[in-house]
């Protein structure tokens, strides 16, 4: 066999090879530079309808973050031959050349129809130097998304569960909002994908099973010995009402308001790892929270809800007041009412 | 992309800097937000004269970035209309100068800097153009965690918390600059080397506020002087929102220094405040009994060469502090308040001589402080008001340098 022979073999073999194993864009991760588009990417053998390729996994989370309603398709993709490894009560730690998905959108008409409007599709890619966010708007065609760095708002509405139409003026966040609350000790890191936020049984194309477990079985992550816990589902109204509010609080707050996030200029650390009453709120008066405060004097006033500036920060849509500060134009009633029960059962 | 790069030149350094000139236009805040996150370390982002109108909060996060105007009655983000964003301009990265804008009607703080390296805010203006209100945001210039802190030629107007805020930074000058018709004039607090001079502070609730909280990442605020500053006619009412520590100052206050250490506050003009002139004062809320790693008191606080001149004509009656001082002062309000108030052992056996409070050469000053034990056992008269008690040799504190970059020193 001559050299040239066995170059166009290997040459051929690698071309198939690519086609069965790699139909991600790894170059595309790793790049610098963004491409235009989402499809750029390959994450998806159907991206309008949010299909994703073999190797990369759809997944939830027990309790999400709240994005003024909007739907959240997520996903994980992980390169071919590496693992995930488990961190105590943290992210999984991710090789370089992962990559986390996540699809916002809303349905388009009533309950009874499923089709639905894609709005932004964001990106965190793991990066040489670490993770990087990026965010792709799509089009009204709705058949691509483009590259977004500075922002945008998109005026739309929802529908609500009674099927009535709610206008809502949605903000794709820039770049440097990425980076304020998936900010940790200077570098940016995911937010969602905690073990304990992933433990719980999915329904696969091949039946239901343990998400950690189906992680493992697909070689995203390394097989796991120890226990791992499993947040409290904030809407389950099975499991204790602190386990649900505390659960709550962590994914909707804990990120910024902890010790190594950005909002740790407070004082007030709403991450589930945090046991100081005080620091959790209990009788904390602001620093520098200005109209946030509301006229009232702690964060949390056990027994009332309506003398704590925990709870009327949940309830303002008024951009100095509301909390979260970002990714939100409206409220979210059930996370009002499960904060709202739980304040005013505490003693 | 509609910016447009027209001028480059070339840093004393050799690095090819670019200067991303921003007109006003319809879709300001995309154009402007762009700008500043496309930029390169080095650039300059400079918006022309006119208004911006702003819906969405800005942010900046790239290093060696200067963002300019062409003045701040020229260049001027107007966010009257904001709908999002807890402030108008948000900056998190280092080395940073601001200067030459103004940003007025934010719905939240105007300018905040959190964790910045190096911060320059020069010949800023920040404003609620409607007068004092609640509804105002908190803060006029915010920088908070930061080291390198610079504020020069700036003026603060109608902020509900305080029109200049310095808070748990570290390294800071505040000068030639005017705060008025805030609920606080200029704040230092929990923070470390100040020199706050040759400033305007007017038509404030409070002048000058040097403070410590407890139950903070920085806290035990320390080293910092306040000489040189006409701080005269602070007669706002409080329109703080209830709730925050501010709400608590009196109308008519010149300067109050509140558990801070090593505070030097030498050659003001303070005059023209309502219930006084000077209060030193403990941090005497509930929450500092079980806090941690924090000392509640004023201590090792210099006095001394100010002119002092017309308080107490007005005091402030609805604010605890003032009826309290008004009611043990009688007819003669004075122009230096010391609460007295310190750990039980030093009230007793009295105070490491460091640690003690110094009255030298202010001029036409009178003075009042609480002696705690016999006001708490009610006894009648529980004051002094000899101030020649409080004499002793004046430490001077050492100038707060800062260090520019150099392309920033020109």
């Amino acid at each position: 066999m001559t050299k040239k022979v066995a170059t166009k073999i290997c040459i051929v073999f690698l071309f198939l090879s690519c086609n069965i194993y790699a139909s991600v864009n790894e170059e595309a991760i790793l790049s610098d530079d963004y491409p235009n588009t989402l499809s750029e990417f390959g994450f998806f053998s159907d991206q309008a309808k949010q299909i994703p390729e073999v190797d990369v996994l759809s997944y939830s989370l027990i309790t999400p973050l709240f994005s003024d309603y909007a739907n959240k398709n997520r996903f994980v993709y992980v390169p071919q031959g590496r693992t995930a490894e488990y961190q105590n009560n943290d992210v999984f730690k991710f090789p370089i050349g992962s990559v986390l998905i996540k699809t916002f959108s809303y349905k388009k008409m009533n309950v009874n129809n499923s089709e639905k409007q894609l709005i932004e599709t964001r990106l965190l890619l793991n990066k040489k130097n670490g993770w990087d966010a990026v965010t792709y708007v799509w089009n009204e065609d709705q058949d691509e998304a483009f590259l977004n760095i500075a922002g945008k708002t998109i005026l739309t509405e929802y529908f609500d569960e009674s099927g009535m139409p709610i206008n809502i003026r949605y903000r794709v966040p820039n770049k440097n909002q990425c980076k304020e609350c998936h900010l940790k000790n200077d570098s940016l890191v995911p937010i969602g994908p905690k073990p304990r936020n992933l433990n719980r049984m999915v329904h696969y194309s091949d039946g239901p099973m343990n998400q950690l477990l189906k992680w493992e079985t697909m070689n995203l992550t390394a097989e796991n010995h120890e226990d791992i816990p499993a947040v409290a589902d904030f809407t389950n109204s099975n499991e204790s009402l602190d386990k649900r509010a505390r659960a709550y609080l962590d994914i909707n707050c804990g990120h910024c308001h902890s010790k190594t996030g950005s909002a740790n200029t407070t004082g007030l650390y709403l991450n589930l790892n945090e046991s100081n009453k005080k620091s959790i709120g209990i009788f904390k008066p602001p620093v520098a929270a200005g109209r946030g405060a509301g006229n009232f004097k702690y964060s949390i006033v056990p027994g009332n809800p309506d003398q704590s500036i925990l709870l009327y920060r949940m309830i303002s849509d008024e951009p100095d007041i509301m909390m979260p500060e970002s990714g939100r134009a409206i409220a979210h009633q059930e996370g009002i009412d499960l904060i709202r029960e739980w304040i005013t059962a505490m003693e | 992309m509609r910016i447009l790069i027209i001028i480059t030149f070339i840093f004393s350094f050799d690095v090819l800097a670019d200067v991303i000139i921003v007109p006003p236009s319809d879709n300001a805040q995309e154009r402007i937000q762009e700008a500043l996150i496309l930029a390169n370390p080095g650039d300059e982002v400079h918006l022309t004269s006119g208004t911006y109108s702003i819906e969405d909060g800005l942010s900046l996060d790239i290093d060696n970035i200067i963002l300019s105007g062409e003045g701040h009655e020229n260049t001027i983000l107007d966010f009257t209309n904001q709908m999002t964003g807890a402030q108008g301009l948000l900056v998190t990265s280092n080395e940073v100068m601001l200067k030459d804008f103004a940003i007025i009607n934010t719905k939240g703080d105007a300018i905040k800097a959190i964790g910045s390296d190096g911060i320059y805010f020069i010949n800023l203006r920040t404003e609620w153009t409607g007068g004092p209100k609640s509804s105002n945001g908190a803060y006029g210039l915010y920088p908070v965690q930061s080291k390198d802190v610079l504020i020069d030629g700036c003026i603060a107007i109608g902020a509900s918390d305080a029109g200049i805020y310095v808070g748990q930074s570290e390294n800071i000058i505040v000068r030639n600059s005017r705060a008025e018709f805030n609920v606080a004039g200029i704040e230092i607090e929990n923070s470390y080397y100040a020199d706050v001079y040759n400033n305007i502070a007017q038509h404030n609730t409070g002048g000058i506020l040097v403070f410590d909280l407890p139950d903070l990442p920085q806290q035990g605020g320390h080293h910092v002087r306040v000489f040189n500053n006409q701080i005269l006619d602070n007669d706002t009412d409080n329109f703080a929102p209830e709730g925050n520590i501010v709400g608590e100052v009196p109308r008519g206050t010149g300067i109050i220094i509140m558990a801070n250490s090593d505070v030097e506050i030498f050659d003001n003009d303070i005059s023209g405040n309502g219930t006084m002139n000077i209060a030193i004062v403990s941090y005497s809320y509930e929450e500092a009994i079980n806090a941690t790693d924090y000392y509640p008191h004023p201590r090792g606080i210099q006095v001394h060469d100010n002119r002092l001149s017309n308080s107490g004509f007005n005091p402030d009656m609805d604010k605890e502090i003032a009826a309290i001082v008004k009611g043990l002062a009688k007819q003669t309000m004075p122009d230096i308040f010391w609460d007295g108030v310190l750990p039980l052992s030093q009230m007793i056996f009295g105070q490491p001589n460091e640690d003690r409070l110094v009255l030298m050469d202010n001029v036409d000053s009178s003075f009042m402080a609480i002696k705690p034990i016999q006001y708490m056992l009610s006894i009648p008269n529980p004051v002094t008001r000899d101030s020649i008690d409080f004499r002793g040799n004046i430490k001077p504190l050492d100038a707060v340098t800062i260090d520019l970059p150099s392309r920033y020193n020109d």
